[in-house]
């Protein structure tokens, strides 16, 4: 359904522009309806210039992305608009995603002039309660209310049901648990499970790894702009190939296991190590090297020479 | 006994009424203990941990006491507790990010720290060096702007910072949620390394972040909604838990290895109560499976066996179950 293509993307850096960053670099991958991808990354990897691209909100430098086949730079106008009733995006925090002047309910109304000016009231509504109670909202609860009477759970929900309202296939969904507190991001992940099963093809960017192993059938680690592995999820949690792949989940706090063991099951390099060095490279050197070539090792587990 | 906080009450003044945000917090930690503080946003933890060093405008403090290393610390005389801050009791605030003023070269801002404390730079300079050595910082970074650090190298200046005069008690908020995961284990374990070098006494770190903690902290106290749930060793907080609320917690938790297909994980269904006009009895009694007519009484922070206290009606059932 998605597909991106060796796709790049260079900032200017420098007081003129003199300098370029290759924020990301040759990244290929698809997302198909009904799968949940991850795209994991540390800060600076270039996951949220992945996302804003596929969303049309930056402009790719490199490289092609399509969307059944269409190739979406060329859009514009009313194909766009009808780009987006197909693709749409949630962001990490949901309380700058709204008006605060408005009540919360403003996102519907605007999005009911676009898309669904022709809707007759009732019509309207019976679709806009259907979509609220699919997120599992109870409308009275949310659609008279201001955004800072909601919580933060609230809000992120309403705005995947703004999204589920034009019948999206594709879902961006930009770090949207994060800001969520541990009792209610669950809800929220289980809900992007359950949107899945309808055929929903969801990109799940996010830092954390266990959200990414928990939720999604695909994996991809990115690193300073490059994919470093990509596969299924159990091949890339289950039998980690790259250093830096290694490095990370030996990194993660689990519950129930201490970090020293989880280093030795994995084999992972010294972590500190690997933190001090990292800060002592130059980042733009190391980003405008040269591609890395993913290399099959397994079925479906790819990873950087 | 370092720390021994008994009977804590702070309250925020808002125009609608007092927000009861600390209510009668009683507990203890040892010397060279780490204890982590958890639970969600607003429950109240971030302000227990603020009014150990340093009551804002808007706190007040209602009641109760808190003794470190034998003497009575005077937590709401915010100029009496001067002769503590820093030497005693020492925070790594939770923005510890933007804690470093941007203008000020590293050093520069150090000394201008010390000085205003009235210790003479030069006698800690070198200790200063040494322990920025420790946490993988070059000497150069002390002519460094913050801007030219990264975040992982910020924290950690302020961590050796915040510790320089070994604190017999150090508040790490948050030190590590807004880090990568590798820069976080690094900066955890380093405020293990602390402990253990002896340059801080005992530490409360305050997260919302459960499975660090599970990493680092000897103990884990759970707090709800301004109330203290549950204090156990970290192992027995993880493992076997006995305050409903910190069971359905850390069952919510995904953890790696767990997959949405094979096993679906469940939330906590309600939201938290208002602080300004919380319930009366248990304040976890509307959310709580297991809550019954005595959660109308106010459930005491018992202990149930040694090291293990909970603020539950049927913590103790389950034991005789």
């Amino acid at each position: 359904m998605l597909e991106l293509d060796t796709c790049c993307k260079s900032y200017r850096t420098g007081a003129f522009g003199s300098g370029e960053l290759l924020a990301v670099h040759d990244v290929s991958f698809a997302v198909s309806p009904g799968e949940v991808v991850s795209l994991i990354g540390e800060s600076g990897s270039g996951k949220s210039t992945i996302g804003k691209m596929i969303l049309r909100l930056m402009q790719t430098t490199r490289g092609s992305i399509t969307f059944d086949g269409l190739d979406i730079s060329t859009l514009n106008g009313r194909k766009l608009k009808e780009y987006y009733a197909d693709v749409q995006g949630v962001f990490q925090d949901p309380f700058s995603s709204y008006n605060p002047i408005f009540k919360a309910s403003h996102v519907f109304t605007m999005l009911r002039n676009e898309y669904f000016a022709g809707l007759s009231s009732s019509e309207w509504n019976a679709k806009l309660e259907k979509s609220l109670e699919a997120v599992s909202l109870n409308p009275g609860d949310v659609l008279n209310k201001y955004p800072h009477q909601l919580s933060g759970g609230q809000l992120q929900r309403m705005l995947i049901a703004r999204a589920l309202l034009l019948e999206i296939r594709l879902l961006v969904a930009d770090e949207i648990i994060s800001m969520l507190d541990a009792s209610t991001r669950i809800d929220v992940l289980n809900l992007l499970g359950d949107l899945k099963a309808r055929g929903l093809g969801i990109l799940f960017i996010t830092h954390d790894l266990s959200l990414g192993n928990y939720i999604s059938e695909r994996t991809m680690i990115l690193r300073r702009g490059t994919i470093v592995e990509m596969g299924a999820t159990e091949k890339v949690f289950g039998n980690p190939l790259h250093p830096y792949t290694k490095m990370l989940i030996a990194s993660v706090p689990h519950l129930h296991k201490k970090w020293d063991q989880v280093e030795r099951e994995v084999g992972a390099s010294d972590v500190l190590e690997h933190v001090l060095r990292e800060e002592t490279t130059d980042e733009s050197a190391d980003g405008n090297g040269a591609a890395l070539s993913l290399e099959q090792v397994e079925q479906d587990h790819f990873v950087a020479k | 006994m370092s720390l021994r906080v008994d009977d804590l009450t702070v309250y925020y003044q808002s125009l609608r009424g007092d927000v009861k945000a600390v209510d009668g917090a009683t507990f203890q930690i040892a010397d060279g203990e780490i204890m982590g503080l958890a639970g969600e946003s607003g429950c109240g933890k971030s302000t227990l941990g603020k009014s150990l060093i340093r009551f804002d405008a808007r706190m007040r403090h209602v009641s109760g006491s808190v003794e470190l290393d034998g003497k009575k610390l005077p937590i709401w005389d915010d100029s009496k507790m001067n002769a503590f801050r820093f030497k005693e009791v020492s925070i790594i605030p939770q923005y510890a990010l933007s804690a470093l003023n941007p203008t000020r070269r590293i050093g520069t801002m150090a000394m201008e720290l010390l000085r205003s404390r009235n210790i003479e730079p030069d006698t800690v300079l070198p200790e200063f060096k040494r322990r920025l050595k420790l946490v993988g910082l070059d000497q150069d970074v002390l002519d460094r702007f913050p801007i030219e650090l990264s975040g992982g190298m910020k924290q950690r200046v302020v961590m050796v910072l915040s510790s320089l005069l070994d604190p017999s008690l150090l508040i790490a908020d948050e030190v590590t949620s807004a880090l990568d995961v590798s820069t976080q284990r690094a900066v955890s374990e380093l405020l293990v390394e602390f402990r253990d070098r002896g340059f801080v006494k005992s530490m409360i770190v305050i997260t919302h972040d459960l499975s660090v903690l599970y990493q680092i902290a000897d103990t884990i106290l759970i707090m709800y909604a301004g109330k203290l749930a549950e204090k156990a060793p970290a192992e027995t907080v993880v493992n076997s838990p006995r305050h409903p609320y910190t069971k359905l917690l850390l069952s919510s938790l995904p953890e790696v290895g767990v997959r949405y297909a094979d096993k679906r994980l469940s939330g906590i269904p309600g939201r938290p109560p208002p602080l300004i006009d919380p319930p009366t009895g248990c304040r976890f009694k509307t959310r709580c499976p297991l809550a019954f007519a005595r959660c109308d009484e106010e459930p005491p922070f018992a202990s149930l066996e040694p090291g293990h206290t909970a603020a539950c009606w049927k913590a103790e059932k389950a034991e005789a179950a």
